[in-house]
Formats: structure tokens, C-alpha cells, sequence
């Protein structure tokens, strides 16, 4: 688990996996729907699915005696936490920035 | 794409500032030295300054205190004051990316919401294209030298 963020960038790297992985954003599915959606076949889903499932973006659970797959919210989300708080980090310096020289800026206009 | 993949893909953030649209904008290309966290660093001595260059095409670098360069970013976009797009080309094994075709982009929209008032939206785009083609280095990037390094010590710029 101490390495599934970095798996996360690397699986989505793959253009099938993607495809995959958009497929269950859009709504949980099983091997078999995805494998007729898609132009692979049912097997190389499967091999996808365990990638996608080993890096923490998707979990399965079953349903009957199917096995359906959804996107693991949590995985997604720690590739995205790191830069999210670059980013805040470096706007709230802005904000800062911006409203502290409002006034000399506001002298220099007029 | 679907709005909830392209939300999994990106990092977005937003904020509100007092000031209007033109100033907004200009303080943050102008003024991007200090609002860049100084700690990000791909040098191997203290950053001098960080300087984006206000144009299509321009780029976006740190100048060590030695003088050496790392120029990390390319201007994609520079509309002034509604919007600057600028790539990502940094690697997740903090390292400038050199293939174009596995870099990120970060787009800035100024909104301005009264004349003395402009909201800024930030989106981190595209994350998922610095993987491209990595199957083949999995290993070496499961390496303590890969991208675990590079996770810890990102993780560690947001230590207090």
C-alpha cells in the first residue's frame, strides 16, 4: 500500500486502462460488459482490471456470481492530494501577495 | 470524457481575491517568484528566483544561486487578464520530463466579479500522461531511487 499512489499515475498511463477506467466512472460494470464495450478481449479486461485494482483505483466486490468493479475513490484521490496542496499553498501566497499591494498599486494607477 | 474522469485526472482549487481582473492577473505572472513554494526545487543549489515569461512559448524556470537553470514549464496560453495555460514538465521522479508527450498542464482563468473583486480558478490537468509508457520501467521505478523518493519528498514540502 505504501507505493499504490505511484502505481495510480502508471496504470492510468495506458490508454486501454484509461478507457477502463473512464467506463467505470461512468458507472460500476462487470468484465463481461467492458470486454463488449471495448476492443479487447475479455481476458486482457480482466489482466487491466487487477493493474487498475492493484494500484487502488478500482475495488470489486460480487454480485451473484458475477463480480462487478467500481473506481475506488480514496486511490484517486492520493495522486491528486500532493499536487492539491502545491496548488492551495502557492494561491493562498497569491492572495496574500495580491491584496497586500492593492493600495500601492491603486497609487500608481491614479 | 466524463466530468467525474476529467475530475480524477486534474486538481482543481480555487480562490477570491480583492483586487480587479487586470491586477489579479498581472500579480500572478509579474509576481510569480514569490508566490511559486520556494521548496519545490529540481536544482541541486538554493533557487534565486523563479521567472515566468509573459508570452506564448516563453518558459518558466528556477535560477539556482550558482547561476544554473531549470526551466520546468512552457507558456501554452497567455491571454491577459482572463488566462495563462502553461505545461508541467516535471516527472513524477522529480526530474524535468523531456518528452513532451508525458507532461501535464495547468491552466489559470480570471473571472472578475466586480471591479474590485476577481475569482481565480486553477486546474492541474491531464495527470494521468505522465505515465504513458511506463510499463517497461516499472521496476526501476519501484526502486527506493524512483518514485517513492520522489513521493516522500514531495510529501514533505507540505510538513509545517
Amino acid at each position: 500500500m505504501a507505493t499504490y499512489q505511484t502505481d495510480a499515475w502508471i496504470a492510468l498511463g495506458d490508454p486501454t486502462r484509461h478507457a477502463v477506467f473512464e467506463r467505470l466512472a461512468d458507472r460500476p460494470r462487470a468484465v463481461g460488459e467492458l470486454a463488449r464495450e471495448l476492443p479487447v478481449s475479455r481476458p486482457a479486461v480482466s489482466q487491466h482490471l487487477k493493474v487498475l485494482k492493484d494500484a487502488g483505483l478500482v475495488v470489486d466486490r460480487r454480485a451473484g456470481n458475477r463480480r462487478i468493479y467500481q473506481l475506488d475513490p480514496v486511490g484517486v484521490g492520493a495522486i491528486r492530494a500532493q499536487l492539491e496542496q502545491f496548488w492551495t499553498k502557492a494561491l493562498t501566497t497569491y492572495k496574500a501577495i495580491v491584496e497586500e499591494d492593492v493600495e500601492r498599486d491603486t497609487e500608481e494607477v491614479s | 470524457m466524463s466530468t467525474r474522469v476529467r475530475q480524477a485526472a486534474s486538481v482543481r482549487t480555487q480562490i477570491v481575491v480583492e483586487a480587479p481582473i487586470e491586477r489579479a492577473f498581472r500579480v500572478f505572472t509579474e509576481d510569480f517568484d514569490r508566490i511559486k513554494p520556494r521548496e519545490h526545487n529540481m536544482l541541486s543549489v538554493e533557487i534565486a528566483e523563479t521567472v515566468f515569461e509573459a508570452r506564448v512559448g516563453g518558459r518558466v524556470y528556477d535560477r539556482g544561486v550558482d547561476g544554473s537553470e531549470c526551466p520546468w514549464a512552457r507558456v501554452l496560453a497567455y491571454e491577459p487578464p482572463d488566462r495563462v495555460l502553461f505545461s508541467w514538465d516535471i516527472s513524477p521522479q522529480w526530474q524535468l520530463e523531456t518528452d513532451l508527450n508525458k507532461t501535464s498542464e495547468v491552466e489559470v482563468r480570471f473571472i472578475s466579479e466586480g471591479p474590485e473583486r476577481t475569482r481565480v480558478e486553477l486546474e492541474h490537468r491531464k495527470l494521468y500522461r505522465h505515465g504513458e509508457g511506463w510499463e517497461g520501467e516499472r521496476d526501476a521505478v519501484d526502486s527506493d531511487g524512483g518514485w517513492p523518493l520522489y513521493l516522500r519528498r514531495f510529501a514533505e514540502l507540505f510538513k509545517d
